[in-house]
């Protein structure tokens, strides 16, 4: 009798139901929501950080760890977006499958062309990314080859849902290529508009949409502004004027309402990842949203 | 004139690499049909440099097309320079369209290997620390009354000193294990074997084994190297009991369980050569600890870590200041840590508290004179990062030590009646995340006469860094 209440006991609080066939640890928003496009109820996903945070900087959490521990996969941007805490959650969660080089592990930018590589890797030059800028989710066009090799990835490790991953795959490619015509014709407007960036995290942004970077409200990547660079910032933009300032939901709002204030150009926040913003619940509405405050902030 | 010229130059300039171009395309198209039948997974390096030529062949169709705006006598140059960007686009379509097709069977491509014969390296970096130090009182004599201390204990001299410096050579060495070195060189100019430790990365279950000398996994602190401390020393519980921190020769085996909370069991046996061990009792194996730590988020912004450690060591002939020590030494710390961040992001502002209880007991014979005391010792501090590269820090430590009996009273056992204590508040400036700059001051009632002391200290680090625990 005992026997029995001990097992049950411990069938109680020790066993998960098991719906889902891989456990997702996506570290950003946008690679939980699509790893749900691609993925849908064979997979189980655990989204690490909320559009509220820097994925530069993330606290190596208990909870994160924790999750760590059972996943099948992780789907990380890469390009040592996530260095200064992925490692530790790696090194903590005593979980092989995940480790680095091992089909569990799986960066989002070693499927596309990295743009701004470094020509010389030196810290002088603050916090640069010897692989490239790995802020591709700002390019929506970047989605695809990333889905594709995604759903190549989950058939890897669960063959047995291989048809599911693949049609599911085949679905949404088609629903974003019709997006893509949707947002390329709504951005139309946009093209050739010079904007001010928080941080240098747009690029790939600019490039799809046309928009003409003036100048970013860092001196050097990741290193805070002084009231001294702004003023160099405001000086910039009377000789080149910027229509609006841009920067993600997590970045601190000062140095944008700074410049806003005295330039007379609207500051916007987007939302940068899924959720950034309560509208961009998903990933066609981070894209409609992000577009949308632009187009608003134009006809001001 | 001139501009036409000009502009027919700048035409004939770029005509050259859409040539080049599509040369390299029609080479790599031929490479990628041999390699097809070869391996699936070189694929993908092709397909970048592929994508790399569809690009420049459009960046220099646009160009073409700009210059042909501008002049007309280069509009036939140009118009030839844009037949070929588009043939060159289009072969590069054709090629991709083939691509794609096998790539839809190829698993993940490996990136290509580096040539260079150093590409396996470790990575290397380094942690520079130094300070400046003013004290109302003489430092080099500094004792904390009542304890038997180890030989890191003490407190920094006067004027200009250099810190611990660190060099860390680190590596995966094969699939199944990763490893450290750390060598840490004191400002007397001695180097010591801070860490060098393998530890499993591919183990079942859960476990990871590390052995080698590494410091251990007990209480909240002890694990941190130097450079990571968050203020300038350590707090009097970890001198009194640890010497600064427990590292040695040894074995440790954590568990981390499979659940939603996290959970993580640990035990280690050490060879108990150092404070407060000495001379390798129990055939080489002095020391044995054993620890939990849980944690989890209580929400969006906040979350705790909580852990109970225990030490067992023992000690024949510990010098302490040429009276020895020869017994056993228990040890229990109880540890609690939360942090707070708005939102979950601590980039602008942030707070963590640490408090930390520990229950000392030893027996055993001091100048052969049998004793047994039961000390306590706690903790509390706060830091603040209240705006980014600034942030404020708050501590307090306090030791209950025991009355020495009446054979060892006089001696370094005897606490005076007094209770040691210190307060300390720092102010600490970042200048990226791999500079620091401190100003820390403590009222340091640790001996039996008070001491004040305000240090200034900078530590750096460069090279690949690794991550920073919780």
């Amino acid at each position: 009798m005992k026997k029995i209440l001990i097992a049950s006991a411990l069938a109680l609080c020790c066993t998960t139901p098991a719906y889902a066939n891989l456990n997702v640890f996506a570290c950003e928003p946008e690679w939980g929501a699509l790893a749900g496009e691609i993925g849908g109820d064979k997979v189980s996903i655990y989204t690490a950080t909320t559009g509220a945070q820097d994925p530069h900087q993330i606290q190596a959490r208990p909870s994160l760890i924790a999750k760590a521990r059972s996943a099948d996969i992780t789907i990380c941007d890469g390009a040592e977006l996530e260095i200064g805490w992925l490692p530790m959650i790696l090194q903590q969660a005593n979980n092989g499958k995940i480790q680095p080089n091992n089909p569990g592990a799986f960066d989002a930018t070693s499927f596309v062309q990295l743009a701004e590589q470094p020509v010389t890797y030196d810290r002088a030059l603050g916090d640069i990314h010897a692989a490239g800028n790995p802020h591709i989710q700002t390019d929506p066009r970047m989605m695809l080859p990333v889905a594709k090799a995604l759903a190549a990835r989950f058939v890897q490790l669960d063959g047995a849902n291989a048809a599911t991953y693949n049609a599911r795959l085949a679905d949404f490619t088609t629903r974003w290529n019709a997006a893509l015509v949707k947002w390329t014709a709504m951005a139309a407007p946009l093209k050739g508009t010079p904007i001010v960036v928080q941080h240098h995290s747009w690029y790939y942004m600019e490039k799809w949409l046309g928009l003409t970077e003036v100048a970013p409200l860092e001196p050097k990547p990741g290193v805070p502004p002084s009231s001294g660079y702004l003023a160099q910032v405001l000086g910039k933009l009377q000789a080149t004027p910027a229509k609006f300032i841009i920067r993600a939901a997590y970045e601190d709002d000062r140095p944008s309402k700074f410049v806003s204030e005295h330039a007379g150009i609207p500051a916007l926040m987007l939302p940068f990842t899924v959720g950034g913003t309560p509208e961009a619940k998903d990933l066609f509405s981070l894209y409609d949203h992000t577009i949308s405050l632009m187009l608003g902030a134009l006809k001001k | 004139m001139t501009r036409k010229l000009i502009a027919a130059a700048l035409c004939a300039g770029i005509s050259f690499p859409i040539s080049a171009n599509a040369d390299d395309l029609a080479e790599m198209k031929a490479q990628l049909n041999q390699i097809q039948r070869d391996y699936a997974a070189r694929i993908s390096a092709l397909e970048k440099r592929l994508a790399k030529a569809e690009a420049d062949a459009k960046a220099a169709q646009a160009n073409a097309d700009a210059a042909a705006k501008s002049a007309t006598t280069a509009t036939a140059t140009a118009a030839t320079a844009q037949t070929k960007a588009e043939t060159a686009s289009m072969s590069v379509e054709t090629a991709m369209a083939t691509l794609q097709e096998s790539l839809a069977t190829a698993s993940a491509p490996p990136p290509p290997p580096p040539s260079s014969n150093n590409a396996f390296n470790p990575g290397i970096s380094a942690v520079l620390n130094g300070f400046y130090a003013a004290s109302s009182h003489d430092t080099s004599t500094a004792r904390i009354a009542g304890i038997l201390l180890g030989d890191d204990t003490g407190l920094l001299p006067r004027g200009f000193s250099l810190g611990e410096s660190e060099v860390t050579l680190a590596a995966n060495i094969d699939p199944e294990l990763t490893a450290g070195l750390t060598f840490a060189f004191d400002s007397a100019n001695n180097v010591g074997v801070e860490e060098a430790y393998l530890q499993t990365t591919d183990m079942p279950g859960g476990i990871t084994l590390k052995g080698g000398r590494f410091f251990s996994g007990i209480g909240y602190l002890n694990e941190r190297h130097a450079h990571n401390w968050i203020f300038s020393d350590q707090a009097l519980p970890y001198r009194a009991f640890l010497n600064n921190q427990y590292g040695d020769d040894g074995l440790q085996v954590r568990w981390l369980a499979p659940t939603d909370q996290f959970l993580e069991f640990g035990a280690e046996a050490f060879r108990g050569d150092v404070y407060p061990a000495a001379s390798a009792r129990n055939m080489g194996i002095g020391t044995y600890t054993a620890f939990v730590h849980t944690g989890n988020d209580i929400n969006d912004s906040s979350s705790y870590l909580a852990g109970l450690s225990y030490l067992h060591s023992d000690a024949q002939n510990r010098d302490s200041g040429g009276h020895f020590f020869t017994g056993g030494t228990d040890l229990g710390i109880g540890s609690l840590v939360y942090k707070w961040a708005p939102g979950g992001n601590p980039t602008v502002q942030n707070l963590s508290l640490t408090s930390e209880v520990f229950y000392n007991h030893q027996s055993g014979t001091y100048d052969a004179i049998a004793f047994s005391q039961n000390r306590w010792g706690w903790y509390a501090q706060g830091d603040y990062q209240f705006m980014p590269r600034w942030s404020i820090g708050l501590r307090y430590s306090a030791l209950g030590t025991a009355k020495a009996p009446l054979a060892l009273a006089g001696t370094e056992l005897d606490d005076f009646g007094h209770l040691p204590s210190a307060a300390t508040a720092l102010l600490e400036f970042d200048s990226s995340e791999f500079g620091r700059f401190r100003l820390q001051y403590t009222h340091d009632q640790a001996d039996l006469k008070p001491n004040n002391e305000i240090m200034l200290q900078y530590t750096v680090m460069y090279g690949p860094h690794a991550a920073h625990r919780y």
